[in-house]
């Protein structure tokens, strides 16, 4: 009676330590995910990782493809945004890119990923188009070669495509204000 | 300015006061002072009033729009109307937390107050456990949060209110809602304190279901002003996107509805002692850390206020402090509450609560991993996913038909054992319900396996259902809560399966087809509002049978702060809502337009009604046997 009263008490000590691990480890979770930085600046150490890579995708509307370098040479800076109707995010982040497409020495060039083109025409309708072009990257693979991480990302190059910001995730208000910095000098 | 300090004054003595309601419960306790209930029930009038008094002057200082203070500058404008200026009160973090305390703190007087007849030490511990909630939430509001924060010099003008939150669903939205959250506050600490006092029987069970189910009924109500909001401002013709704060609220729900249905087996029968305590902790967890998730900016929805790391760090630790409290309690005291062992017939009421609660746990840790699925993803291996609708569909959808025919037949069962007895009517409702199911398909554009079962298990409670409402001795609330579930289930069904959509560029004067109507864009003009100026555009919808209907939907474009927003036009009949919305296209001539046919919209409102007449009736009723 007495080894089996200890076993219990043993067990519930055993499972009272799992389970206040688990607690512990869902703790460390959530921390991690509040203090996460979401924004990642290049170190400039090698070309590779501070230039985004020139790519040519074709138009949403017209289909008619469009090359990265042609098209940056048009203004100073030029925020490439990578987006998707599926994402949840990108709808929100979508009001603050419309107000960055007001400033005048910056043009925001949107890249569709992995969606379908009526939602995708639906999503731009729905909830504004603060694209000047809007690139489909169909299979995701050009993304990929940017060094992209997921839906939403957004790069911020100069006129040579040197990144002068990169943030993972949707924006807010605090990268508006940084972008905004950086291009108005 | 003075008036921000007077509030910011009120809040930081009502703390005090709930250390003193907390020091004198602690210190007393033991003791068997004659007047310590009295003195309590003062301090904690005190409390409540001091809470009401800092609520009332930041109410005023929206309705006179002094922007000296920083939340009414946020928040609001002077061009709003009144009704905007009150209700932005609680559309913003700093004073919808004020609005959480208020709640807080009038729910434990009215425990207090409405308890008179249980043992005092489960009302003292109820209080102890309770103040910690309720003093962890003013020092949440007053140090990370506080709703009178001054501006100098004073602005002349506000920054506004979020236009999509200008809506009247939407503006009784919290407080419903918080009255359903702030409730398993007390269901949580009565669940401790009985554990502490070992006090977790069918008395207990009879007086706590009085608060589940207010808590209940009006999530479920807050819940329901939500899909009303969604529906018709967000113009995207859905009431449910699966968004992470939808959800936020469906769980608690769920752990809501499996604790009622729980608890009154424990109050019939003193069975699911250690369970029912369980998901009173529980629920209330899952209400903190629907407050953590949708106020920390973790999650990126529509709800989100404010990116504070530091209120997101403070919620967590407080959650988790919390969590430790209820688990080292429920540990020390668990053999307390020893269950004496009963056999549980198989055919018996018993039964049909315990495949309740498995079915309400299934649900509710779907919807909690595909919450925060994304989120432990994102931080493990930094990859970023959303989960959406499919996820959930292909999850629950299969289980609800199971869930259906047990819950047609679980309110018949009786008490211990129920004598199965053939009868000729059970069939007659099975060929009912054959009936019922074939004609229904008939209709159907859409035939497939899944969507035929669930029709026909749907058929069956419903008609099942209904036949209760005629036996003896049976309870009326549950089966208007169980009718209007059916029915919400039924109208969600044949929404889903038959809603239509056009999506169409055209210009004024043009005009397409769907089905067998016509849609004329006929004209379009602006207008002029007080907060917000306005394109109209007018469409005749014309059927083959000459019928004719006017529609006028709008793009808003509101001035404080500039945003437009899309208002649909929704003409709502009994059996469809036809939905129109607009949207300008950019440079261009060109009006982007959606037209919808939306099937029985309105029997999903009516039929959650009917869900939350029957709470209501249950709260009310005096009759004992009233789940």
């Amino acid at each position: 009676m007495g080894v089996l009263l200890r076993f219990l008490v043993k067990k519930k000590i055993t499972y009272s330590f799992l389970i206040l691990v688990f607690f512990v480890f869902c703790f460390l979770v959530f921390n991690k995910a509040l203090i996460k930085d979401k924004i990642y600046s290049p170190e400039f150490k090698n070309e590779k990782t501070t230039y985004l890579t020139d790519f040519s995708l074709p138009e949403l509307y017209s289909s008619n493809y469009i090359k990265l370098s042609e098209v940056i040479e048009n203004e100073d800076f030029s925020i490439v945004n990578i987006w998707a109707s599926w994402c949840v995010p990108c709808r929100e982040e979508n009001d603050l890119l419309k107000s960055l497409s007001s400033l005048s020495s910056l043009q925001i060039i949107g890249i569709n990923y992995k969606d379908r083109k009526k939602n995708s025409i639906k999503f731009l309708n729905d909830y504004g188009n603060p694209f000047i072009y809007n690139l489909v990257d169909k299979d995701g693979t050009e993304s990929i070669n940017l060094g992209a991480y997921g839906v939403p990302e957004t790069f911020l190059i100069n006129k040579n495509r040197k990144i002068l910001l990169k943030i993972i995730g949707p924006i807010n208000d605090n990268d508006v204000k940084h972008i905004r910095e950086i291009v108005n000098g | 300015m003075i008036l921000s300090n007077a509030g910011f004054l009120s809040l930081s003595l009502g703390l005090l006061s709930s250390f003193a309601v907390f020091l004198c419960t602690v210190l007393n306790i033991k003791k068997n002072l004659l007047n310590l209930e009295k003195k309590i029930y003062k301090l904690l009038t005190l409390q409540f009033f001091l809470v009401v008094i800092g609520f009332l002057i930041l109410l005023y200082t929206f309705i006179i729009s002094d922007f000296s203070n920083e939340t009414v500058y946020n928040n609001s404008h002077s061009t709003k109307p009144l009704f905007y200026k009150v209700t932005g009160l609680w559309g913003n973090h700093e004073g919808s937390l004020l609005l959480w305390l208020l709640v807080l703190t009038s729910f434990i007087l009215f425990f207090f107050f409405s308890s008179k007849d249980e043992p005092k030490n489960f009302r003292l511990y109820t209080v102890i456990f309770h103040q910690i909630i309720v003093i962890g939430f003013f020092i949440f509001v007053l140090k990370t949060s506080n709703p009178f924060d001054i501006l100098f010099p004073i602005p002349p003008e506000g920054l506004g209110l979020n236009p999509i939150l200008q809506d009247p669903a939407l503006a009784i939205h919290p407080p419903i809602l918080y009255v359903g959250y702030v409730g398993t506050s007390i269901i949580f600490a009565s669940a401790l304190s009985a554990m502490v006092t070992g006090y977790v029987n069918n008395l207990w069970a009879k007086n706590l279901k009085k608060w589940v189910l207010i808590s209940w009924t009006f999530l479920t109500g807050g819940i329901l002003l939500g899909s009303i909001w969604a529906y018709y401002e967000l113009g995207w013709g859905g009431f449910w996107f699966w968004d992470p704060v939808e959800n936020i609220s469906l769980i608690p729900w769920l752990s809501l509805t499996a604790l009622l249905h729980c608890i009154s087996t424990l109050e019939k029968r003193d069975l699911f002692k250690n369970w029912s305590i369980i998901l009173s902790i529980v629920t209330f967890m899952f209400s903190v850390t629907g407050t953590f998730l949708v106020r920390s900016g973790i999650l990126n929805s529509v709800h989100t206020f404010a990116n504070d790391p530091s209120r997101g760090i403070y919620i967590l630790i407080f959650l988790f402090v919390l969590i430790f409290i209820s688990f080292v309690i429920f540990l020390v005291f668990e053999n307390k509450n020893l269950e004496n062992k009963k056999e549980i017939f198989f055919l018996s009421k018993e039964t049909s609560v315990l495949i309740n609660n498995w079915f309400m746990i299934y649900f509710l840790s779907v919807v909690l991993i595909g919450t925060v699925y994304p989120i432990f993803l994102d931080v493990i291996t930094s990859e970023k996913i959303s989960v959406g609708p499919p996820f959930y569909n292909k999850l629950l959808i299969p289980f609800l038909v199971p869930f259906f025919l047990f819950m047609s037949v679980g309110p018949s069962m009786s008490w211990i054992k129920t004598n199965l007895k053939f009868k000729v009517n059970y069939i007659y409702y099975f060929l009912l319900t054959l009936v019922a199911t074939v004609i229904t398909i008939y209709f159907l554009t859409q035939k497939d396996f899944l969507l035929i079962i669930l029709i026909f298990s749907l058929v069956f409670l419903s008609i099942k259902t209904l036949t209760n409402f005629f036996k003896n001795n049976t309870n009326h609330a549950q089966n208007l809560s169980h009718l209007g579930f059916a029915m919400l289930m039924l109208s969600i069904l044949f929404n889903s399966v038959s809603s239509t959509e056009i999506i169409k560029n055209i210009k004024v004067g043009e005009s397409f087809i769907s089905k067998n109507e016509k849609i004329t864009f006929e004209d379009i003009k602006t207008d002029e509002k007080k907060n917000y100026s306005s394109i109209i555009g007018t469409f005749e919808i014309k059927n083959n049978k000459n019928k004719i209907i006017k529609l006028y939907p709008e793009i808003r474009v509101y001035n404080q702060p500039v945003i437009a927003t899309s208002e649909a036009a929704i003409k709502t009949t009994l059996f469809k809502d036809r939905f129109i919305t607009i949207n300008l296209i950019k440079d261009e001539q060109l009006f982007n337009v959606r037209y919808q046919n939306k099937p029985f919209m309105i029997w999903i409102w009516i039929s959650t009604l009917i869900i939350i007449f029957g709470g209501t009736f249950a709260i009310f009723s005096k009759k004992k046997n009233y789940l």
